[in-house]
């Protein structure tokens, strides 16, 4: 049972994945969020092509965040279309311009911090070296 | 009708199949109960949270240990 997919869903972060810098960025912060075990990704394609299974795993869990790179909030709207209540954080508001953003680490981690209140930061200084270190 | 169960077989899985075998009892249903246990299979459902409960190829619920009830409800529409 090394596979079992039973565990709670908890939260689900679904980042835009853009194709622009500011896309690339929600996706990468996804990414860390999921690694650093505060969000599981989930993916927004299946629930706009209302994939029954995609559609139903979602609405077992506790909490939706949407990350979008840019103000269409095509993230946020997707899953609104689907009848779901989002909590959204878009990277504009955050001061991130799409086609000026340089996307690195330091960045990654800062708007990481932002939508997870500082708890990214907070495993980094303990597991340092683990996954969220990398 | 043809009733599927997703999961790889743990204790939720099992809950929901006694469930499900327990609708389908009371409403007197032809129907035949299948459990899922291949992984792949389950996320060619899409389904990434289980149990899931798919009826007649369509998934229906995932992620949930549904109520007899619940699942009585499902069946009935």
């Amino acid at each position: 049972m090394g596979n079992c997919m039973c565990q709670e869903a908890g939260v689900l972060i679904f980042p835009c994945s853009g194709g622009s810098d500011v896309g690339e960025l929600s996706d990468r912060v996804a990414r860390k969020m999921a690694k650093c075990g505060q969000a599981r990704m989930f993916c927004l394609a299946g629930i706009g092509a209302h994939i029954p299974g995609m559609i139903e795993s979602a609405k077992s869990a506790n909490k939706l965040i949407a990350i979008d790179g840019c103000p269409v909030s095509c993230s946020k709207k997707t899953l609104e279309h689907a009848g779901f209540k989002v909590m959204a954080f878009n990277l504009k508001d955050m001061g991130f311009e799409k086609g000026k953003t340089k996307v690195d680490e330091h960045t990654i981690e800062k708007v990481a911090n932002k939508i997870s209140g500082g708890k990214v930061e907070e495993n980094i200084s303990r597991n340092s070296g683990g996954c969220c270190g990398n | 009708m043809k009733i599927e169960i997703l999961g790889v077989g743990c204790p939720k899985c099992k809950m929901l199949t006694a469930s499900a075998e327990a609708a389908v009892k009371e409403l007197n249903l032809q129907a035949e109960i299948v459990k899922v246990t291949d992984i792949d299979k389950i996320t060619e459902y899409g389904v990434m949270m289980t149990p899931a409960l798919a009826v007649n190829g369509m998934v229906v619920s995932a992620g949930k240990v549904l109520s007899k009830d619940e699942v009585k409800k499902i069946l009935s529409k």
